[in-house]
């Protein structure tokens, strides 16, 4: 099973979602999220992915996790580069990622990381 | 890429077993090597694998296991893919409620079924309770 | 060989000249001037030496889709679909082929055997020219479907621009009914050119969309949902006071999408949102 690396920049974390996920790397991906926060004292946390093709709802659900998990341990979560179709195909299910940031691409998610850890 | 294509070639008709979560990621890649066969767009081809997905989900987690099969479909010049999802679990006793409360309780099977539907151009589904579930799908190009 | 085959193709080999000439006579009186004036008599031979190929492979004459037929169903598909471009009708195309029947009894009458063997080769010959037209009507068909769904497309991305305002800001200005598939095109469009330009805020302008219904309100609010998952904004211009009225009767929830009744107001947002200060020069 594969682990998806969490990067540390500064006061954020950074991951990247390039791979189809079985659903337990996603579980572990959640913990390991969490616990980098706790380790790292991270405000901010960046989830790139700009490489799904395919977000269902379980990945949905996970991204709405992490969210609402940083959130309690004090943390930001931005989630970035959600494709069109991604999107789409998103709505149509009936998922709006409630609470969750979204930007644009990693430039602006940073961006918005920056300003609420400036306004925090 | 994230979801890989398939290495080996793929018949039009064919099934393949649900028996853990690997397998869900594997039933996407077979649907997604058979949209792009049959030159869905991209937001059909999403579509169709994100609702494979869903369903794929149900038969392991709630059917205890199970099946999909596929099949390619032409009609005239319109070209299609109809997927089946089967298991021998404890099937949905009330399918309706499951297609509309499912979603709002937020229990994954409901979600699974109710967004899968929104998805595709065909659905049905037949279950008995202490038996099983089959659902269908299916998608025009 | 069957020797319905053998004598079908001997009448070709023979006697071709004069079917080719029985062939023209007959296609002109059934169209009767209708139909493109061309030179047929390169299709028409391109036809009778594909049929002569099948015939002498021994093909069943009462099963088109074998491997000895792929030669004639091929150039049947090319005139076929050179016809429905051009925008001749299914039934002076389907006419053509079937104008072959005549000039080939009239042949086989010609070179008459017994009652039997005439019987049979009659009905090959009937079979194989039924075939043939059926064929080439269903492929005339495709072309045309072929034709129909890429001008839909064409339309249908022609009345939907997107268009760049200012930076980040695109604009979409909606002309005519909003149905399903038009929504699903203003939606993949959009969101597609937002990825593209990096903006992060549309406009989408309905002053042209002559009725909001419930499905209406649903496809823009889709939309919008899909606009903010994207990790961008979305105002909603030109809203018509019939249309506010409307929206609220039907008890339709913006859920918070922003609204303007002008273009003009909707930029004036915009600009505001993406952090621009517009003043005059003067």
């Amino acid at each position: 099973m594969e682990r998806i690396p969490i990067l540390r920049m500064g006061k954020n974390l950074l991951v990247t979602i390039q791979i189809d996920m079985q659903d337990q790397t996603a579980l572990t991906l959640q913990e390991d999220i969490a616990s980098s926060i706790e380790q790292n004292g991270a405000h901010g946390v960046l989830i790139d992915v700009s490489a799904l093709e395919m977000v269902d709802s379980f990945i949905g659900r996970m991204l709405v996790s992490i969210s609402d998990i940083s959130r309690i341990l004090g943390a930001t979560t931005v989630v970035v580069g959600i494709r069109p179709a991604v999107a789409i195909t998103l709505v149509e299910l009936g998922l709006s990622l409630g609470g969750v940031k979204t930007a644009l691409n990693v430039e602006r998610g940073m961006q918005m990381l920056d300003a609420a850890a400036r306004g925090a | 890429m994230a979801i890989p294509a398939m290495a080996t070639e793929l018949a039009d008709t064919g099934s393949a077993p649900l028996k853990d979560e690997r397998d869900i990621v594997h039933a996407r890649a077979i649907v997604r090597t058979l949209t792009i066969r049959l030159k869905f767009s991209l937001v059909e081809q999403t579509k169709m694998i994100t609702a494979a997905s869903e369903l794929a989900r149900n038969a392991v987690v709630y059917g205890g296991g199970g099946e999909m099969r596929w099949e390619t479909l032409a009609e005239g010049i319109r070209k299609g893919l109809r997927l089946h999802f089967e298991d021998k679990g404890p099937g949905i006793p009330d399918v309706e409620q499951a297609l509309t409360d499912g979603w709002t309780t937020g229990s994954g099977l409901g979600m699974g079924l109710s967004g899968s539907k929104r998805l595709v151009n065909e659905f049905a589904i037949s279950t008995k309770v202490g038996e099983g579930t089959c659902v269908s799908i299916t998608r025009w190009k | 060989m069957r020797p319905e085959n053998q004598r079908l193709a001997d009448l070709l080999r023979e006697d071709q000249d004069t079917i080719l000439r029985g062939w023209t006579a007959e296609y002109h009186s059934y169209t009767g001037g209708r139909g493109l004036s061309q030179n047929i008599e390169a299709e028409q031979r391109a036809i009778l030496k594909a049929l002569e190929t099948g015939l002498t492979a021994d093909a069943d004459t009462s099963n088109f889709d074998t491997s000895a037929w792929t030669a004639l169903r091929d150039t049947l598909a090319r005139l076929s679909s050179a016809r429905a471009a051009q925008g001749e009708t299914a039934d002076v195309t389907s006419g053509f082929v079937l104008a072959l029947k005549r000039p080939l009894f009239d042949g086989l009458h010609r070179h008459r055997d017994d009652v039997d063997g005439q019987i049979a080769v009659v009905w090959a010959a009937s079979s194989i020219v039924d075939r043939m037209a059926q064929w080439t009507v269903s492929t005339y068909q495709k072309t045309r479907e072929d034709i129909i769904v890429r001008q839909q497309h064409e339309l249908l991305e022609l009345s939907t621009p997107v268009i760049k305002l200012w930076d980040g800001v695109l604009a979409v200005p909606v002309i005519g009914t909003l149905d399903s598939s038009r929504a699903q095109i203003v939606m993949e469009t959009l969101l597609e050119r937002l990825v593209n330009t990096g903006s992060a805020l549309a406009i989408i302008d309905i002053t042209g969309v002559p009725t909001v219904d419930t499905l209406v309100a649903q496809h823009l609010m889709k939309t919008v949902t899909a606009i903010r998952l994207m990790g961008a904004e979305s105002i909603i211009s030109g809203i018509r006071p019939q249309i506010a009225q409307t929206i609220v009767h039907l008890g339709i929830d913006l859920q918070g999408i922003i609204t303007k009744s002008t273009l003009a107001d909707a930029l004036a947002t915009a600009m505001r949102m993406t952090g621009h200060i517009v003043t005059r020069a003067s």
